[in-house]
């Protein structure tokens, strides 16, 4: 049965929050124009038409996921993008794989913080909402589904799945229900997956705040007061967006298999942009707070920092990128509404700026050295350059668009090597950043001439050239350029502890926010130094074949086969595939996929023998996940298991293929991260051709390359399956096989009845052989064996360490506190200004 | 001349290093005639080539040949023009390879028979097709 009324009911809300949104941004221009009489009244129309809308985007949400909790796969979006068998915080995840769905998060958001600001503000409500309901008409109207004529407006995500496809069985049958949903991609069923889209959402979304106020400044001619309200919001918007970055790349490391966290992929890029402008735009909003200038920078860069989040959202879902990276989204046909989006802001926000520029107040004062406004403009410049130097390559499909759509050709592709290209401008950037906010928090915090600078800078600088030249000695960093990358790091790190140390001891923690992040920002460069700069892959060169062409020679081999029992060594290592295991729920370990059968029931399988207290042979066991596949790596030094790595694969048919997630031994100082890249195909084997022996019992001989001893027969009273009748004889053969350390015991079955003979084979996919009995020979002793062999399963595995990714990680949760102090304090002076009643 | 000045040219000078590396750097999408033509010239710069995998008249991908040790293999691809080359890349074969409607290889030629993939994009069938409801409905 297919239920319409879910669907019908969803993409009704939409409608809601579409009316509502224009309603609102029309009530509030009205309540501000109102005089004070009628304000009042239109204040209360307008909010109450704010909650209606943020009523009918909450139960969009709710509708959307209805559909995918309860598997109704008559629709579109829960057949694409959920299965059955996911459990319950993966349907999260499965909720925002589509765009639609990461619309409705970023309108859920947009309802949430404007709830907040209409809470928190008195002065600017008007201003801000409207900009606040003019967004969330653009945005629902994303999801809308209307069409008029031949105009398309949104995509909407209530389709029915008869609707969205012409699959020929909907005209036989048009009620026709799929049983199961194609599922989830297999590489968003991470736990970052679940929390990560929603954090990165609500710092798109926290964009917003600070340019909404921005624009009731320019409209109420407040072309300064903004800043206060705006502040707190900004650095929020930073922390939030920072934070989702950040996920995004621990994602990255832990599920995807490039081998890093960060790729200088198009998408990754187009957030990390608008992050460096919002981080620019924070530091000259307070020197603005500060000492009255750099508010025409401030004022740009909100600006920009707002219009590149949608930028970013219209290169990465308008299907523009195309073949420039490696992330798929597919084109909803929404390009061209993202593009009106965007072009009205970035001209609404244009022409208030332009109207206003020469009554925004500018200081005429040059700037002097000894002036921590100028250390503050040129890191803000510096910020910017980086922006610049990330936007303008990855762009290049976008220009390539627009050449084209004015008839000319152009073939520019993204340069080949993204990661050394980016990383030979932004290391300097960076090198530059570290150093300024060393040398800029001393100049905030003190009044600085020639005499003082070289007072206070002199310990600090001493003290972190020594550190460094621990560092460098101690972890042997011996390339000139990260040797700077140390000694900028630490300088950072050693003048902001000092800053740091003295704020404590003179006034309050509250203050603390600013240097926390820049001890913050130099961990992070130390640790991207080395987990990037030092990455060590040890699985390389070790097939010891040689090519016939000189060029495959030159090559590094980065990849290892391990045929499953064999020891390789690898570096200090001795490493052994041990074979794929399984998840079970309520065994705290992996199982061996070897002891489990499936039942054909989603996530259900049939234990083959007892495992340890957790389940005995014939108990129905539960799997998380039936597709994933863990392959057991061993790792021994000096014949010792040291650890064991699990890393993951999933087939997914549904999706089209293999999907392989790494796993990671995570030491103090280094990770050890392993993932496998291919793998045996043993479901549908290629048997060789049949080899047959006769052994006698007690006898050892050889099975394929195999040592084996048949340790003799038994004849069997009862046999699993088979109901044995009188008179029929069943002889089991057991044959023990030596692999390496592992010995295996392979036991087939010969039954005659009435003359007729039956085999039961035994299958080992592990060594790739199927032994069968074929006969027994009494005269001889003799009992005939056939062997069918394909090949013994293996992985091809990559192996590498990353040193000191731990600096990395510590360091981003510092400069994330760091934030987190600034926003309060900066949350509280508002507050403290708005009781006053001044805003 | 003014502070201000100095630090906006060399703003300037910075932003137009930027672009013209910029510039200078980006690849650029080529058939293999083109690219051999590159490589003739003594251009070695890495470039993409956008193509498909060959097919037997049955459908099936030919011309892939894993290495002994399969972490690296070569294949056929025929790119846009019509032109095939084999191409080498020098990482075990990616798992839905087989089933990707376009490729994009990303290398250049290292000898004149073979071109070396440094990076290998996939475009994979979406996964939304008609077939697949079909095949869930059987």
């Amino acid at each position: 049965m297919i239920n319409t009324f879910i669907g019908n009911f969803g993409h009704m809300m939409t409608i809601v929050a579409f009316v509502t949104a224009l309603v609102t941004a029309y009530a509030y221009i009205q309540y501000f124009r109102a005089n004070e009489l009628e304000k009042p009244s239109w204040r209360r129309f307008s909010r109450i038409s704010f909650y209606i809308h943020g009523v009918s985007a909450t139960l969009i949400a709710i509708s959307l996921f209805e559909i995918i909790y309860n598997h109704r796969y008559e629709y579109f979006y829960a057949y694409s993008h959920s299965s059955k068998a996911l459990p319950v915080h993966y349907m999260i995840s499965s909720f925002w794989e589509g765009q639609e769905g990461a619309f409705i998060l970023w309108i859920f958001w947009n309802v949430v913080l404007g709830a907040i600001l209409i809470n928190t503000n008195k002065f600017w409500e008007g201003p801000v909402m409207v900009v606040f309901a003019l967004v969330q008409a653009f945005l629902v109207s994303m999801i809308l589904g209307v069409v008029i004529g031949d105009l398309k407006i949104g995509s909407s995500p209530f389709i029915l799945l008869r609707d969205a496809t012409q699959a020929p069985i909907f005209q036989m049958n048009p009620d026709f229900v799929p049983e199961d949903g194609t599922g989830l991609n297999p590489l968003l069923q991470n736990i970052w997956m679940v929390i990560h889209p929603p954090t990165l959402f609500l710092g798109y979304a926290s964009t917003l705040v600070p340019f909404a106020f921005l624009m009731g400044g320019l409209v109420m001619k407040r072309y300064s007061e903004w800043i206060r309200p705006a502040l707190p919001w900004a650095i929020f918007s930073a922390m939030i967006l920072g934070m989702g970055i950040i996920m995004g790349a621990y994602w990255a490391y832990v599920t995807l298999n490039f081998g890093g966290y960060w790729n200088w992929d198009p998408v990754e890029n187009a957030v990390y942009v608008p992050w460096l402008i919002l981080v620019a735009a924070i530091h000259t909003m307070i020197t603005f707070k500060k000492s009255a200038t750099a508010l025409k920078t401030s004022i740009v860069l909100v600006i920009l920092s707002f219009i590149l989040v949608l930028y970013a959202t219209f290169l990465t879902r308008s299907g523009i990128l195309g073949d420039a990276s490696v992330h798929s989204f597919t084109d909803l046909g929404l390009s061209g509404q993202l593009l009106i989006y965007l072009l009205f802001f970035a001209l609404v926000a244009v022409v208030l700026s332009v109207r206003a520029w020469k009554n925004i107040p500018t200081s005429e004062k040059e700037a002097s050295v000894y002036s921590r406004e100028f250390w503050v403009f040129i890191g803000a410049t510096t910020l910017g350059l980086m922006a610049f130097q990330v936007i303008l390559p990855t762009s290049i499909p976008a220009w390539n668009a627009i050449v084209e759509s004015f008839g000319g050709i152009s073939n520019m592709a993204p340069p080949a090597d993204q990661v050394e290209f980016y990383t030979k401008f932004q290391l300097w950037f960076a090198i530059a950043l570290a150093l300024l906010t060393a040398v800029g928090q001393f100049f905030w915090w003190q009044k600085m001439d020639k005499q003082t600078l070289k007072d206070t800078l002199v310990t600090p600088y001493i003290a972190s050239v020594l550190l460094s030249a621990g560092i460098i000695v101690f972890t042997k960093v011996y390339d000139w350029k990260y040797i700077i990358v140390v000694l900028a790091s630490t300088f950072t790190i050693v003048a902001n502890s000092v800053i740091l140390a003295k704020i404590l001891k003179k006034s309050t923690f509250k203050l603390a926010g600013g240097s926390l992040a820049h001890i913050g920002l130099g961990m992070m460069l130390i640790g991207i130094m080395f987990s990037s700069g030092y990455s060590d892959v040890i699985s390389i060169n070790m097939s010891g074949l040689t090519y016939s062409n000189s060029w495959e020679d030159e090559l590094n081999k980065e990849h290892v086969l391990l045929w499953i029992n064999k020891p390789t060594q690898m570096k200090d290592y001795t490493v052994t595939y041990r074979g794929r295991q399984k998840k079970v729920v309520g065994v705290p370990e992996y199982v061996p996929a070897k002891i489990l059968e499936t039942t054909g029931l989603v996530n259900k399988s049939v234990a083959l023998e007892d495992y340890k207290d957790y389940f005995q042979k014939g108990d129905t066991v539960n799997l998380v996940l039936e597709e994933n596949d863990y392959f057991k790596i061993d790792y021994y030094k000096n014949e010792v298991l040291q650890f064991s790595l699990n890393p993951m694969s999933q087939f997914n048919a549904g999706m089209g293929g293999l999907i392989s997630s790494p796993d990671s031994k995570i030491y103090f100082d280094k990770d050890l991260y392993t993932y496998v890249a291919a793998m045996n195909d043993y479901e549908d084997p290629d048997w060789k051709e049949a080899e047959t022996y006769e052994v006698a019992p007690g006898e050892q001989f050889h099975v394929a390359d195999f040592v084996t001893y048949f340790d003799g027969a038994e004849v069997l009273e009862e046999l699993d399956g088979y109901v044995l009748q009188e008179g029929d004889v069943a002889v089991k053969a057991k044959l023990r096989i030596l692999d390496y350390d592992v010995e295996k015991l392979l036991e087939p079955t010969f039954i005659i009845r009435n003359n007729q003979i039956g085999k039961i084979p035994v299958v080992d996919s592990e060594l790739g052989i199927k032994v069968s009995l074929e006969n027994i020979l009494p005269e001889d002793n003799k009992f005939v064996f056939k062997v069918n062999q394909y090949q013994k399963d293996y992985v091809v595995m990559k192996a590498i360490v990353k040193p000191y990714i731990n600096v990395l990680w510590v360091g981003t949760i510092i400069m994330l506190t760091g934030f987190s102090v600034a926003i309060f304090r900066r949350f509280d002076e508002f507050k403290k200004m708005r009781d006053k009643g001044l805003e | 001349m003014k502070k201000g000045h100095l630090i906006g040219i060399g703003i300037i000078a910075v932003a137009i290093v930027i672009i013209m590396t910029s510039i200078g750097d980006a690849s650029s999408y080529e058939s293999f005639n083109t690219a051999l033509e590159m490589k003739k010239d003594g251009n070695d710069k890495p470039i993409h080539v956008v193509g498909q995998l060959k097919k037997d008249v049955a459908g099936e991908v030919t011309g892939l040949n894993v290495r002994d040790d399969k972490t690296s293999f070569t294949f056929v691809l025929v790119d846009n023009d019509g032109t095939e080359q084999e191409v080498f890349y020098n990482e075990p074969v990616p798992a839905d390879f087989t089933r990707s409607e376009s490729v994009v290889v990303i290398g250049q030629y290292k000898a004149d028979d073979i071109f070396i993939a440094d990076k290998i994009l996939m475009k994979c069938p979406s996964k939304y097709q008609e077939t697949d409801v079909q095949a869930a409905g059987m």
